[in-house]
């Protein structure tokens, strides 16, 4: 059987911060990281292949710089990692991306001899566009049944039993039978660190195939801008208000102040 | 689309790269050059002082879709245990005041099996139509076939907008139905807008953890198809209006299902009900310690408030997780937010920021939290909010 992993590169979000004097993003200093969640995607596509045996894929659409989050995932083990890189794949929206990804899965199928058996492992979101929309629209492009938001993964034979979250107080088991889709949340697993002689290994031993867009033969209106339903209209940085009453005084008065404010705006 | 810099232009000052959210743009060599990360975004075009960048958009390639067709804007609903989700009610809001502005119809989309008796709560949300699609298979959720009807409804229908909550579910079937279709998806908008003459959803969403806002638009394509975060929009109530039921008897069967259910485990229903909050209490890091955030509780006891949280006060282990508020916790949005110690990193803010009135309590005059309050108070919260209690409690003695 084989399972791909379709992990992205984003910056470190958390760490990003705004320069209040020139109101942009400050750069310097954000790593690039592999997602979080693409770390757990990973982890279960490896013990995967621990307890029942698999050829474990990763793949990424991204500039060539991505090569990094593909090296770390030949270094925690992966088999084979794929780039789907070239300029006419910038400006994809998830729909362009998710029908770039299915080009990449099929030319890997095609070639291979396990045509029918296989598992497709994202993770849940990715921490920078938040969408969780690749996952889905990957699983419909590929006309494969998905299962989102999994916090528990089990497989017997041809089958997946998988726990996934609704909400609070619900969890839902299913089953569906492969090939199939499904995204991983934080809770499933520990992703594991590389070893030493894995990262050597990463380097040296295994490589990253890049596929351009003339190794994946796509339909020129979807890929890129032109296969992206929605556009970036306009982007800013959240603009706070400027008026503010600023309550002072001693405690008790900005006790009472505040009350009083609060009543006449009736939320008291 | 295809963007270009005209080398003779460029004096390479620099400007586009220091206004490029995402290293899409650099100087080599004393000019500008576009790199793999540009985005087409047009933020350098507006700072170029030569006007030596150039986008050149193809005027709208052949229209697959005549846009003029598609008319109505929908809500889908989303329930559990044949109780409607409340971010249906919040979307039917924001749909009604979207349906206004663009002179057409607001339908409620109902998948389910025994609704018949709970379609009279509909009538004070201002509903031109709500079509119930039962069947005995969708009492319960499956993805199959949400997607098989929703896509088969909107195909035959036509609506232009179709809201959906951006809960578990409802990001579940929404890009499934979004690619089925080729449509555009935007996901957890936290505002929507209509763009006059084009009608385009102009669709306002946090990216980058919330600390850019990105509005997305759909020109091309019908429906638009957005996922709002339960918290986002409020309830309004309209004046009884009686909606047409269209009820559609769907034929499926077991065989159609490509997931099957094992089992359904329910956990305790957790008692904070942070979403539907009118008022919420919420302390930060500046609270001190677990034993200190008492009095952040006896505030929200004297308020009759829930309690919430930003990510530390978790991680700290002071309150339980389904009390966080932000971007990886709850989005909320009370009339009345009071924030006890809490700095207001954008993570934070995008959960609470739709508040009616925001109160910050910090001793940190440059607190970011303060840039989103209508209130401030610069002090020490362990003092300002005993005080607070002790008003509260006259208020409420002297009003009874």
């Amino acid at each position: 059987m084989k399972i791909f992993v379709c992990i992205k590169q984003v910056p470190a979000v958390a760490e990003v911060r705004i320069n209040p004097g020139t109101n942009t993003l400050i750069r310097e200093g954000i790593p690039s990281i592999t997602n979080p969640f693409d770390k757990n995607a990973l982890e279960l596509a490896l013990a995967i292949k621990e307890d029942h045996g698999a050829e474990v894929i990763a793949l990424s659409m991204g500039p060539p710089q991505a090569e990094e989050v593909l090296r770390e995932a030949l270094a925690m083990g992966v088999d084979k990692a794929f780039l789907l890189t070239d300029r006419k794949f910038a400006g994809a929206d998830t729909l362009a991306t998710s029908y770039t990804l299915s080009l990449g899965i099929k030319k890997i199928l095609r070639e291979s001899d396990e045509k029918r058996n296989y598992l497709v492992i994202c993770g849940a979101q990715a921490i920078d566009g938040d969408t969780g929309q690749v996952g889905p629209e990957l699983a419909e492009e590929l006309k494969i049944p998905q299962i989102t938001y999994v916090q528990k993964f089990e497989l017997k034979q041809n089958e997946i039993i998988v726990e996934r979250i609704f909400r609070a107080e619900e969890v839902v088991i299913i089953k569906t039978e492969l090939p199939a889709l499904i995204s991983v949340l934080k809770e499933i697993n520990n992703p594991r660190y590389p070893t030493t002689s894995g990262i050597v290994n990463a380097y040296t031993k295994k490589e990253v195939v890049y596929l351009n867009a003339d190794a994946l033969k796509p339909n020129k209106s979807k890929i890129g801008l032109s296969g992206s339903m929605t556009e970036v209209w306009k982007i800013f940085i959240p603009e706070r208000k400027e008026e503010q009453i600023i309550i002072k005084g001693t405690v008790e008065e900005i006790a009472q102040k505040l009350c009083k404010r609060l009543k006449d705006d009736k939320v008291l | 689309m295809s963007i270009f810099i005209d080398d003779e232009l460029c004096t390479g000052c620099g400007n586009c790269v220091d206004n490029c959210q995402f290293v899409g743009i650099e100087i080599l060599e004393g000019k500008a050059v576009i790199t793999e990360n540009c985005t087409f975004c047009s933020a350098c075009l507006d700072v170029c002082p030569v006007n030596a960048i150039l986008i050149e958009r193809k005027e709208f390639q052949i229209q697959k879709v005549d846009l003029s067709q598609y008319r109505g804007v929908w809500v889908v609903a989303e329930h559990y245990k044949n109780q409607i989700h409340p971010v249906v009610f919040q979307l039917l809001g924001k749909g009604g005041d979207l349906a206004y502005e663009l002179k057409v119809k607001l339908s409620l989309i109902i998948l389910g099996d025994s609704f018949e008796d709970q379609l009279k709560q509909f009538n004070i949300f201002g509903l031109d139509e709500i079509f119930y699609i039962k069947s005995p298979l969708l009492k319960h959720y499956y993805s199959d076939l949400y997607v098989q009807v929703l896509t088969e409804l909107i195909i035959e229908n036509k609506p232009e907008i179709v809201l959906i909550g951006a809960t578990p579910t409802g990001r579940d079937f929404a890009p499934r139905v979004a690619k089925r279709l080729n449509a555009g998806l935007t996901a957890d908008c936290t505002g929507l807008e209509i763009e006059e003459i084009s009608r385009n959803l102009l669709q306002t969403r946090p990216t980058f953890g919330g600390t850019l806002m990105a509005t997305i638009r759909t020109p091309n394509s019908r429906p638009q198809l957005a996922t709002v975060r339960p918290g986002t929009f409020k309830i309004i109530e309209k004046p009884f209006k009686q909606a047409q039921i269209r009820r559609i008897d769907y034929k499926l069967s077991e065989r159609d299902l490509i997931t099957k259910i094992v089992r359904i485990i329910e956990k305790e229903r957790s008692s904070v009900n942070l979403e539907e909050a009118e008022i919420i209490v919420a302390g930060g890091r500046g609270v001190g310690s677990k034993e200190k955030f008492k009095i952040i509780e006896e505030l929200a006891e004297a308020l009759g408030a829930e309690l919430g949280g930003s990510r530390v006060t978790i991680e700290l282990d002071w309150l339980e997780q389904d009390r966080q508020i932000g971007q990886t916790g709850k989005t909320v949005s009370p009339k009345l937010y009071i924030a006890c110690g809490i700095s207001g990193a954008i993570q934070h803010l995008v959960g609470m920021q739709n508040s009616g009135i925001i109160v910050a309590i910090n001793k940190d005059r440059n607190a970011p939290i303060f840039k989103v309050a209508h209130y401030s108070i610069i002090g020490d919260l362990h003092e300002i909010v005993p005080a607070l209690i002790e008003e509260i409690k006259n208020i409420k003695s002297s009003n009874t």
